[in-house]
């Protein structure tokens, strides 16, 4: 072996006044970045094996321990800089393709952080949330043309609907891709919060269907784990063509994670790789996808809102209106900044648009070929509070997604290594000895307390907005300011300028 | 209704402790011919050594009679029953009448058929008294002869060690402790006694004691003459059966007890080193003399005598010994005989492991210098568990819960009750 | 009575309860730092975290209705607290003889490794308002409650 030229990403500081050397670290740590030697009664760290998970961090009873950046510098220079010597430094060694997991962290515009929302003042006067009704109920699925109430009732049939008591779901993250354990928690965060999970391409494990009733289905390129009542056990189905983090590419589970419930789950055979994909091999034109959308209602007697999914890309506005018009009743946007399980750091970090635009333009796209009754707007891509989920509805989206700050409130600490299956928080791992670290009844609890935290201050920033019911901020862009944004951000984002 | 207990250790404490568990209004009398508070027996070894003062030897607190409302009459000794009229003759020319008795009278000191052996200096070691008078010879730089290397021979033993005292043990078995531990085993404690200045004589007896003044000529079997300032004879403990002898209460070598402790003549009940019951890995009838069994025997006794209807589902004997800081645990059968296999594993220095199995069951163990947790093995004897699979995982000195199959380990953490199956 | 039950699905073996039940029974109960620095020796915990990847499990005393320890005890240093109905040693009297552990059928009575001449077992911390084990165990593995622990 020749010299490695890879340098540590983090410094383990331990403070020796402070350590008990009760080892709780080097148990937690499955990097095995600490170490314990009984010879000397002296614990050592492996600054190398660092993820910067912060799990030991976490559990050392006296908080011994810090993680900091490794203070190693290069010389200073914007063009060349760590990450990118760094990463050919990798490249040079191994020959592969650069993986990471997470969404894209580089310093491209949030527009979230460029949008500001409204309050009233004087006229129109604000509303107390504690005092007064306030209705943030949300319904995802194809609108009729008009509606026909007859004797107070309504008499139109209603396509199917998703009823949502928050406007935000947990977005789709396969057994497989996460524990069963880290499912099992948003699960049951999604019925106690009257919300949705999506399964992903991994299928429905056996002990989920008593959550079907709050599981989205998704039927992916890989078409893993789909049959008959997999289809029927959720209350709605998603086709997944693109994912914000990789679009373009399939994905793949490598055959270690392929242990025996993931392998049931997904019908295949233990240990072998799970290969999604690029493209559905049946689906080259919207008339397929057509196909496919019906074979799903077909196969669900109607009963079931089917969702298309797509990744943000250039022409985003044209891709969502074919879909609508392919017959879909739910179309789900994912933003380049949506996280992964997986991803080539290429891709992740250079292909798609933002969630922000890319929302507004396909909103403005739908109601201008007056199409958008025809489906519900559903967005994903790094949606961090309750904020961002006002401005995403404002801009014209019924509700939202959320898979990273789903999996924070699980314990996730954003290491982005969650392609080694060593996830020292048990979320995105299948080795049992880490998927323990979840216990789904906390992790159920702290999901669930994020969405009621987030639903509070949805009212909240409604009632300031003089608005009692979150659907008459949909699509109200008069509610949001842009600030710091350039004449055509500002036109396609549709909104005015702070001040104007 | 009164209750009358004849003895105040072990047993007579756990049958008064459950009778009052459901009778708190009837009278109970407790005699012994013991002056003493209930002290517990086998301390009397840590008073000669003088790790423990009188004071501390209590079995019970000091209010206990009081709190369960038990009448006592210590220093008084029961001399025979009257079965047919209920009644206790006391060697104070009284009488006591019962509606229930328990007999629990314990055991006394074998006296062994030595020419010269009820000579003076000349010691049992069963009771505080023995201690006591034990206590006051034993000054260092002399020298004892204890006869008998079992259980209370080397106990005595330590103790005199302790004092400063020079001791030789003489035993008729080739090895020391042969009731319960088998002759590797044996070796480990003897070398260890021996480190520590203890001097054996080993497959021989006693068989002249020869006194000169106080000094004393002891005559071994093997022609060796070894001389002491005093001896120890502990060559065993037998049923204390005197004052049921003549009575129409059946005895064989302890008073013949069925499974709720009741004795042949109705309302009479015994427990105890006093009291034979069924040995459920010898399968047999017989006295097993330790202090667990006394107590537990005195419970299911009380529970009867108090009118509910309570099991004792026999016992196996279980020992726990130190010597000089040796730990030594056994249970059971501890030699392999033609129906049952042995498994040995010396892991460690001064370590021992053993157990024996039969018909896939665990029928008993030694662990020397590695007790941690042995209690585990001894549930599974109770529960008579297929171990036939563990055979390795049980041979461990790091042994735990973790070793046995998951649906017990998984009723061990649920606290499921373990008893006799 | 309330028992402490392990769920040994969701222990993972970080022993927290292990370190904390020596603290709170050393010295210097309210501080970590100084009951494993200060201490002379840092106690015995009561309760023992057993593991063989990926089972793990924590267990102490189960304070049995019918507790072998309490009837075997040849000198009457293992007794019943009546208020609580928690099964106690009394350090005083217990000469470590060690027939308790020879009886416990859970293997919860272990050494005393400071004095190595007495027995050590749960209190359930009945000088403090919860177990610390119950407390500090963090991902609740194990569970106070009236009956019944994993499925
Ligand atoms: C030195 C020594 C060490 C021991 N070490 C251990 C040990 O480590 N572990 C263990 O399990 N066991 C040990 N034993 C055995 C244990 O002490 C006995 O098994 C236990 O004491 C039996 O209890 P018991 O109630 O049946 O009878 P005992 O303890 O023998 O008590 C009988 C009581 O009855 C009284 N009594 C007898 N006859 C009469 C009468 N006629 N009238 C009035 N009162 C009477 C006696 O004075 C005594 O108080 C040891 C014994 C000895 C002597
Ligand atoms: S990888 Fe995580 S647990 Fe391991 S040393 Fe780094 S921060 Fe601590
Ligand atoms: S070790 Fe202590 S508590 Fe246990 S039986 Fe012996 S004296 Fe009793
Ligand atoms: S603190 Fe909890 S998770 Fe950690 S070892 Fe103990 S029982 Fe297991």
């Amino acid at each position: 072996m020749s010299l490695s030229m890879i340098t540590p990403e983090f410094l383990i500081e331990r403070n020796l006044e402070r350590c008990i050397k009760c080892q709780v670290c080097v148990r937690q740590c499955a990097n095995e970045a600490h170490r314990y030697d009984a010879e000397t009664d002296t614990l050592s760290c492996d600054d190398l094996a660092c993820v910067g998970c912060h799990r030991c961090v976490t559990l050392c009873p006296t908080k011994a321990l810090t993680i900091r950046k490794f203070p190693l510098e290069f010389r200073t220079n914007a063009n060349w800089t760590p990450d990118a010597i760094k990463a050919i430094y990798k490249q040079a060694e191994t020959g592969g393709i650069l993986l990471t997991g997470m969404g894209n962290d580089k310093p491209y515009p949030i527009y979230w952080d460029h949008l500001l929302l409204n309050a009233s003042q004087v006229t129109n006067p604000s509303i107390d949330p504690l005092r007064e009704p306030m209705e943030v109920k949300t319904f995802l699925g194809r609108k009729p043309e008009a509606l026909e109430i007859k004797d107070g009732k309504l008499k139109t049939k209603l396509p199917p609907q998703l009823e949502l008591d928050v406007p935000v779901m947990f977005s789709a993250m396969s057994f497989g891709s996460i524990s069963l354990n880290a499912v099992k928690s948003l699960a049951a965060a999604a019925r106690e919060a009257g919300t949705f999970f999506n399964t992903g391409e991994g299928g429905l494990h056996q002990d989920l269907y008593e959550y079907g009733e709050n599981a989205i289905v998704q039927v992916a390129s890989g078409r893993f784990g789909v049959h008959y009542e997999y289809l029927n056990a959720g209350a709605a189905i998603e086709i997944k063509i693109g994912q914000g983090a990789k679009p373009g590419i399939g994905g793949h589970l490598p055959g270690e994670k392929v242990g025996k419930e993931v392998s049931e789950t997904r019908m295949i055979p233990e240990g072998s790789d799970a290969l999604s994909p690029a493209p559905h091999h049946d689906i080259y034109s919207i008339e397929d996808l057509r196909q496919l959308i019906y074979s799903l209602k077909e196969a669900t007697r109607y009963e079931k809102p089917v969702a298309v999914k797509i990744a943000a890309v250039h022409n985003v506005a044209a891709i969502a209106s074919g879909i609508a018009r392919a017959g879909a009743d739910i179309i789900t946007i994912d933003g380049f900044r949506g996280g992964t399980g997986a991803t080539p750091l290429c891709t992740r970090d250079n292909v798609g648009i933002p969630i922000e635009l890319a929302l507004a333009a396909v909103d403005s796209r739908l109601r201008s070929e007056s199409i958008r009754h025809q489906v519900s707007l559903v967005i994903a891509g790094s949606v961090r509070n309750s904020a961002d989920v006002m401005k995403a509805i404002a801009l014209g989206a019924d509700a939202v997604y959320i898979g990273s700050a789903a999996l924070l409130a699980l314990g996730c600490h954003m290491c982005q290594k969650c392609y080694t299956g060593k996830c020292n928080w048990g979320i995105a791992t299948q080795d049992p000895n880490l998927v323990k670290r979840l216990n789904p009844e906390i992790g159920a609890r702290r999901a669930a307390n994020l969405l009621r935290a987030w639903k509070h201050e949805i009212k909240e920033m409604l009632g300031g907005m003089g608005i009692n019911a979150l659907e008459s901020l949909r699509g109200n862009r008069l509610m949001l300011r842009g600030v710091g944004l350039t004449e055509k951000e500002l036109e396609i984002l549709g909104v005015k300028a702070a001040g104007e | 209704m009164r209750y009358v207990i004849i003895g105040n250790s072990a047993a007579a404490v756990g049958a008064v402790e459950s009778i009052r568990k459901y009778d708190t209004r009837n009278p109970i009398l407790m005699i012994s011919d013991e002056p003493y508070h209930t002290y517990s027996r086998p301390l009397i070894s840590y008073y000669l050594a003088g790790s423990k003062e009188e004071a501390g030897m209590l079995y019970r607190p000091k209010n206990f009679y009081q709190v369960n409302g038990v009448e006592t009459l210590f220093g008084t000794k029961a001399l025979t029953v009257d079965t047919a009229r209920k009644e206790v003759y006391l060697d104070n020319g009284e009488k006591v009448s019962f509606d229930r008795l328990l007999v629990a009278t314990g055991g006394k000191p074998f006296i062994p058929p030595i020419e010269g052996a009820a000579g003076e200096n000349i010691y049992s070691f069963i009771k505080l008294d023995d201690a006591k008078k034990l206590k006051e010879i034993a000054q260092p730089g002399k020298k004892a002869v204890v006869v008998g290397g079992g259980l209370i021979g080397l106990k005595v033993a330590e103790g005199l060690l302790k004092r400063g005292v020079k001791v030789s043990v003489v035993d008729l078995a080739p090895q020391v402790l042969s009731s319960i531990l088998d002759s590797a085993g044996a070796q480990v404690v003897q070398k260890h006694l021996e480190k520590q200045g203890m001097e054996f004589h080993l497959g021989t007896t006693a068989k002249t004691i020869q006194s000169f003044g106080p000094r004393k000529i002891v005559g071994l079997a093997s022609g060796m003459e070894l001389t002491a300032d005093f001896m120890v004879l502990a060559v065993g403990v037998v049923p204390n059966i005197e004052i049921v002898e003549g009575t129409d209460i059946k005895v064989n070598r302890g008073i013949i007890t069925d499974d709720h402790m009741r004795t042949s003549v109705a309302d009479i009940y015994a427990a105890g080193d006093v009291a034979e019951n069924y040995d459920v890995l010898l399968q047999q009838q017989r006295v097993i003399p330790i202090l667990p069994n006394a107590y537990e025997q005195g419970q299911v006794a009380g529970a009867n005598m108090a009118g509910r209807e309570a099991v004792y589902p026999g016992g196996f004997a279980k020992n726990a010994i130190s010597f000089f800081g040796l730990s030594l645990v056994t249970a059971g059968l501890v030699k392999a005989t033609e129906d049952s296999e042995e498994y040995v594993a010396q892991p460690g220095e001064n370590q021992y492991l053993k157990i024996v199995i039969r018909d896939g069951r665990l029928v008993g163990f030694i662990r020397i210098n590695a007790v941690d947790r042995a209690g585990i093995l001894t549930g599974l004897m109770v529960q008579q568990l297929d171990v036939s699979r563990l055979i390795s995982r049980l041979l461990t000195p790091e042994l735990g819960l973790i070793d046995l199959p998951d649906d017990i380990r998984r009723s061990r953490l649920q606290g499921g009750a373990v008893q006799w199956r | 009575m309330k028992r402490i039950y392990a769920q040994e699905k969701y222990c993972i073996g970080c022993r927290l309860c292990e370190i904390y039940c020596a603290a709170v029974h050393s010295e210097y109960p309210d501080d970590l730092v100084k009951a494993f620095k200060k201490a002379a020796m840092v106690p015995t915990p009561r309760v023992k975290v057993e593991e063989e990847r990926p089972l793990s499990f924590a267990l102490q005393c189960r304070h049995c209705e019918e507790p072998h320890c309490l009837k075997a005890c040849i000198t009457g240093a293992m007794y019943r607290d009546e208020e609580t109905g928690a099964i106690l040693n009394d350090k005083e009297r217990c000469v470590g003889c060690w027939t308790c552990i020879l009886v416990c059928p859970y293997g919860a009575i272990f050494k005393d490794e400071i004095t190595g001449k007495v027995v050590t077992k749960c209190d359930f911390c009945l000088h403090m308002g919860q177990p610390a084990c119950v407390e500090h165990c963090p991902n609740g593995a194990l569970q106070l409650k009236e009956e019944g622990g994993d499925e």
